[in-house]
């Protein structure tokens, strides 16, 4: 569904990403671990069309991406749940969630909306105040049923489990599972990697803007290098 | 007593064109942040291309359309060629560009039309309406008309609309909005097209009245300025109130005490306005949580 091949990016004359080559399968769950500052989010930032890539393709379902505006990417199926919770402030919960689904004007857009609300009781319980009056990991809750508003065939999460308590950063990994059933390809970019592998089926391990290891989820949990620079066992 | 109701009539006229005038600064500061001080230049035009398009034969109310789609694509032009290239500077510094574009359209104005002041017919004649012993002229009624038709007409958009939330949105986070597909481009294409119709639409009804000139969109500018922010930048709600309630102010001032002072007792309202409400009188309380 997803394939990148020898991916370059830089700010300014710093290059940050020296040639990423990774691939998603349809129904996979794919996750990109990797400490701090590693380049994680810039890759998803390439991938979204908000960071100019330098060098190297971008193939989805078929097509390259590279040269495509990013609101265009949103419309072939390429939805991303941003670092931070980039969500509209000022703006109800509601109407983040309407405007997730932009690009849409139909009634399967209320209908969505109720399936978000399904996933996230308090997001309704909360729709109609301002969305930068929500706690932290409301505010992540927004951001993905956000992302699913726009009926992504490929979800990009961006560290979903950052900053929240460990009771939410269960549940957030519960929905990223539950992507499977909903038959969403997720890419999820993680600090926590034992979080990340246990829900994924293939991970990518990046270091400093390079891919130092990959395979499947189960082995990387079970790498002794991997347990001891990123699980901390 | 018809001397208060007299100077309210007037205060409401002048207000009204004050509140046209910020209500066009709410869009662009809604899309991108900028307070654009082009808006008045938009006003001057509006009048300028009417009276230039009557005078050469055409009929009035075709004159004015054609002003106001042409002050639109000016507006259009001034985003495409100004503000789109400095994307990602400072919000400062697109208000600076915006300071350096109307002096560019008013010098342009000089040489294209001329330095003369002009005024073309008022719509519905120039007889006055007697009202409780005061009197109001029909244009004045226009102006008013106006200033509620596209007040109304902004509130659905940015309230009713999913094109108008877009706006908002990317106002709130640009990167954001284009996450969720909206392109943003077109949003601040868009957003200046708006103002720039709207403020020509001010300029076609007062030009009647007041006349105009290459020279009067400045005075404009800054009342339309100090009225947005009067009744919090950003709020239509707040650009019609505010509007209103500068005009009313500065009517009053003149008429009781001396027109002299009607600019410094206006400025003087509104500093103290803001000082107990830094948001203005309909300003958002900004709820980010960090």
């Amino acid at each position: 569904m997803l394939t990148v091949e020898g991916l370059r990016s830089r700010y300014g004359r710093i290059e940050v990403l020296h040639g990423i080559d990774l691939d998603v399968a349809s129904g996979e769950i794919v996750t990109v671990v990797g400490a701090n500052g590693a380049g994680k989010t810039t890759l998803l930032k390439c991938l979204s069309g908000i960071q100019p890539v330098s060098a190297g393709s971008i193939l989805f379902r078929g097509e390259a991406l590279t040269t495509v505006s990013a609101h265009r990417r949103v419309q072939r199926g390429l939805a991303q749940s941003p670092e931070g919770r980039q969500i509209f402030t000022n703006l109800t919960v509601e109407e983040n969630l309407r405007l997730g689904a932009y690009l849409f004007a139909d009634e399967k857009v209320d209908r969505d909306m109720q399936d978000a609300f399904v996933m996230f009781p308090i997001l309704k319980e909360k729709r109609n105040l301002a969305a930068g009056g929500l706690s932290g990991g409301q505010q992540q809750m927004l951001a993905i049923a956000r992302a699913l508003m726009a009926r992504p065939s490929c979800l990009l999460l961006d560290e979903p489990s950052m900053g929240l308590a460990p009771i939410l950063v269960a549940q957030i990994f519960d929905v990223v599972k539950s992507m499977k059933a909903l038959g969403v390809t997720v890419l999820l970019v993680e600090q926590n990697a034992f979080g990340a592998l246990s829900v994924a089926d293939r991970g990518y391990v990046m270091e400093t803007g390079r891919i130092t290891m990959s395979g499947p989820a189960a082995e990387l949990i079970a790498d002794e290098r991997i347990r001891a620079a990123y699980l901390g066992i | 007593m018809p001397e208060l109701l007299q100077f309210l009539l007037s205060g409401i006229t002048v207000g009204a064109v004050y509140a046209l005038v910020a209500l066009g600064f709410t869009i662009i500061y809604n899309a991108s942040d900028v307070v654009n001080f082009a808006q008045g230049e938009f006003v001057m035009l509006g009048g300028m291309i009417t009276f230039f398009a009557h005078a050469a034969g055409l009929p009035l109310p075709l004159a004015a359309l054609i002003a106001i789609i042409v002050t639109a694509g000016i507006g259009v032009a001034l985003n495409k060629l100004a503000i789109e290239p400095a994307r990602g500077a400072p919000v400062v510094s697109l208000i600076i560009i915006t300071i350096g574009a109307s002096i560019f359209i008013r010098g342009a104005t000089q040489l294209v039309f001329d330095k003369q002041l002009h005024r073309f017919p008022a719509f519905s004649g120039d007889q006055p309406i007697l009202i409780g012993g005061a009197t109001i002229l029909p244009q004045s009624l226009w102006v008013i008309a106006g200033a509620l038709a596209v007040f109304v007409c902004l509130w659905l958009f940015f309230t009713r609309t999913l094109i108008g939330r877009a706006v908002l949105a990317t106002a709130n986070n640009r990167i954001a909005a284009q996450l969720v597909g909206i392109n943003t481009n077109y949003v601040m294409t868009l957003s200046f097209a708006m103002s720039a119709a709207i403020g020509a639409l001010a300029g076609v009804l007062v030009t009647p009245m007041t006349l105009t000139g290459y020279d009067v969109g400045l005075a404009l500018a800054l009342k339309g300025f100090a009225a947005a922010m009067l009744g919090g930048m950003g709020n239509p709600k707040g650009a019609l109130v505010g509007g209103l309630l500068l005009g009313v102010l500065e009517a009053m001032t003149a008429g009781y005490i001396s027109s002299q002072y009607k600019d410094a007792a206006a400025f003087v309202v509104i500093l103290a306005v803001l000082f107990a409400m830094p948001q203005g009188l309909f300003g958002r309380k900004s709820t980010d949580r960090v």
